[in-house]
């Protein structure tokens, strides 16, 4: 039985700040709640489903914020792939709906990365050494930069794909940011800024990384029903997929992400093809991500991604493929280091018609959304959401 | 870029994961310890007891040594800066390990590396690093 269409996003809200000292992960989960809540036009006593990943404070799941915020569930879940966490609880949210485990779902992810000085990209966080891989990597530096650096060495010895290719990302993505007064880039970049921007880890660039914020976002996930009685306009979820991807045992190829795993039960569920969309939401922690993931979910060719890429083809306005109109993680927000809610949340102001005018796709009435949790150097999951608006 | 040691730190002790102690045993010995399997005869990475293609049972073997690189990132944002990156060793697998006493900015994928070992900080175990075959 498919499910497509089981689930419809009613309330979709992100938090303003982009530093946020003086407010705990807590209170800016709460905050995003209430703000998605509110967008929906629903009340917390509505919420009887809640979603989050390990972002969340405290030390069992949905626990600690389930009692923060009062809330009364009889489903929870909190499968933490990173980034990438999101889509899959969009997911997991549709399918908890369809078997009558919840009507309204509540997603929140919240994080202050920024202000507690986090170095994310640049310094090795060592984890749990039962881990069964922590002391065949940690000693090695693996920082995220450099995991992702090397992705896009080998990407650039198989099929040429250049810095300056991987350049035009972070210039579709500044064009864009400067619309949303929110972006903690907002100034416009060129080709030439990014590929000048000093070496983080080869051959990623300052600018071919993403932003380190604070803040969050929140989705509110219901049954048809419910969306319908609801003054919002209506966003269907048609597709949803979700894969893991990692080192198997050795047997390394680091030319493709998960996306190519993910992406394939998403497009088959919603029964559309990746020349239908009209708005794409694609991570973006590094430029090398984005383009990875446009190669595996279909939009272009392996290896063509750089071509696809180039000269403006990702503007809003400009090209064929508007992705990111918020301005993404490379410049407007990554809050908790994980960019996968607001991925989601821009793709739904783009299908309500209520994205900045200077970046608004006309007629945007199908859009994808998708998310990369983890590192793709290492282990990850990626997670494919397809919208459409009814 | 003139080759500069960084302190390597290691995570846990060599106990924390029983099963995986002769590895480092061996790495005391100059030996870089594998595991491959006794049913599909297949060689992995990281170590571990059963097997990741069959979940057969796996032997230690030491492996050559030798390997190619299959791609690498010089962090240059460290002090000082060190490169990443996955070998192929010559048995099959690909491991994560850093490229040492070599100029960073002369590694290239497919080059020849063999391997070499470092003692970690604290009084931590020997771990496998890698560096260019000289080719005089």
């Amino acid at each position: 039985m498919s499910l497509k269409g089981a689930a419809y996003i009613a309330g979709a809200w992100e938090h303003p700040t982009r530093k946020a000292p003086d407010k705990s992960i807590a209170l800016l989960h709460a905050e995003c709640a209430r703000g998605a809540l509110a967008d929906a036009g629903l009340t917390k006593d509505d919420v009887d489903g809640y979603f989050c990943a390990g972002d969340a404070p405290g030390a069992l799941g949905p626990l600690s914020m389930i009692d923060y915020m009062n809330l009364k569930c009889r489903h929870v879940d909190s499968t933490d792939v990173g980034g990438s966490s999101y889509q899959v609880a969009v997911g997991h949210a549709l399918e908890a709906i369809a078997a009558g485990r919840c009507n309204v779902a509540l997603i929140t992810l919240a994080g202050r990365p920024r202000s507690e000085g986090q170095a994310t990209g640049t310094a090795p966080r060592p984890g749990n050494p039962a881990a069964p891989e922590m002391q065949f990597e940690f000693p090695y530096g693996p920082a995220t930069a450099n995991l992702y650096g090397m992705c896009a060495q080998r990407h650039i010895y198989e099929y040429g794909t250049t810095s300056q290719q991987l350049a035009w990302i972070k210039v579709a993505a500044s064009h864009h940011a400067q619309h949303n007064p929110n972006a903690m880039l907002r100034d416009v970049v060129t080709v030439e800024d990014v590929v000048n921007s000093p070496m983080v880890s080869t051959p990623l660039h300052r600018l071919d990384c993403c932003v380190i914020s604070d803040g969050g976002g929140a989705l509110v996930v219901t049954k048809p029903e419910i969306a319908k009685s609801l003054k919002r306009p209506l966003v269907k979820v048609i597709g949803v997929g979700e894969s893991p991807k990692h080192q198997a045992g050795g047997e390394i190829d680091l030319t493709y992400t998960a996306a190519r795993w993910s992406g394939p039960p998403a497009w088959e569920m919603a029964g559309v093809k990746p020349s239908d969309i009209k708005y794409a939401s694609i991570y973006d922690s590094f430029t090398i991500t984005v383009l990875l993931q446009l190669e595996d979910l279909g939009f272009c060719e392996k290896g063509q991604g750089g071509r696809f890429v180039a000269d403006g083809n990702l503007i809003s306005g400009v090209g064929k493929l508007p992705f990111n109109t918020d301005g993404g993680g490379l410049c407007s927000n990554h809050p908790a280091n994980r960019g996968g809610i607001t991925k989601i949340i821009e793709a739904v102001r783009q299908l309500r018609n209520e994205a900045h005018p200077a970046v608004q796709v006309r007629n945007c009435n199908l859009a994808i959304a998708h998310g990369t949790g983890g590192t793709i150097g290492t282990r990850h999951c990626g997670s494919t959401l397809i919208l459409e608006r009814e | 870029m003139a080759y500069v040691a960084r302190k390597i730190h290691f995570v846990g002790t060599t106990d924390t994961n029983p099963e995986t102690r002769p590895f480092f045993d061996g790495a005391a010995e100059g030996k870089l310890m594998i595991r491959r399997c006794t049913s599909c005869k297949k060689a992995h990475w990281y170590p571990r007891e059963l097997c990741p293609f069959c979940f057969g049972n796996c032997e230690w073997e030491q492996a050559s040594g030798n390997a190619k690189i299959y791609t690498y990132s010089v962090m240059e944002r460290a002090n000082p800066p060190y490169a990443i990156g996955y070998v192929t060793l010559a048995e099959g697998p690909s491991m994560l390990t850093n490229f040492v006493e070599t100029d960073l900015n002369a590694l290239r994928i497919g080059q020849d590396v063999t391997v070499t070992f470092i003692k970690t900080e604290g009084d931590g175990p020997s771990l496998p690093f890698f560096t260019p075959v000289r080719t005089e």
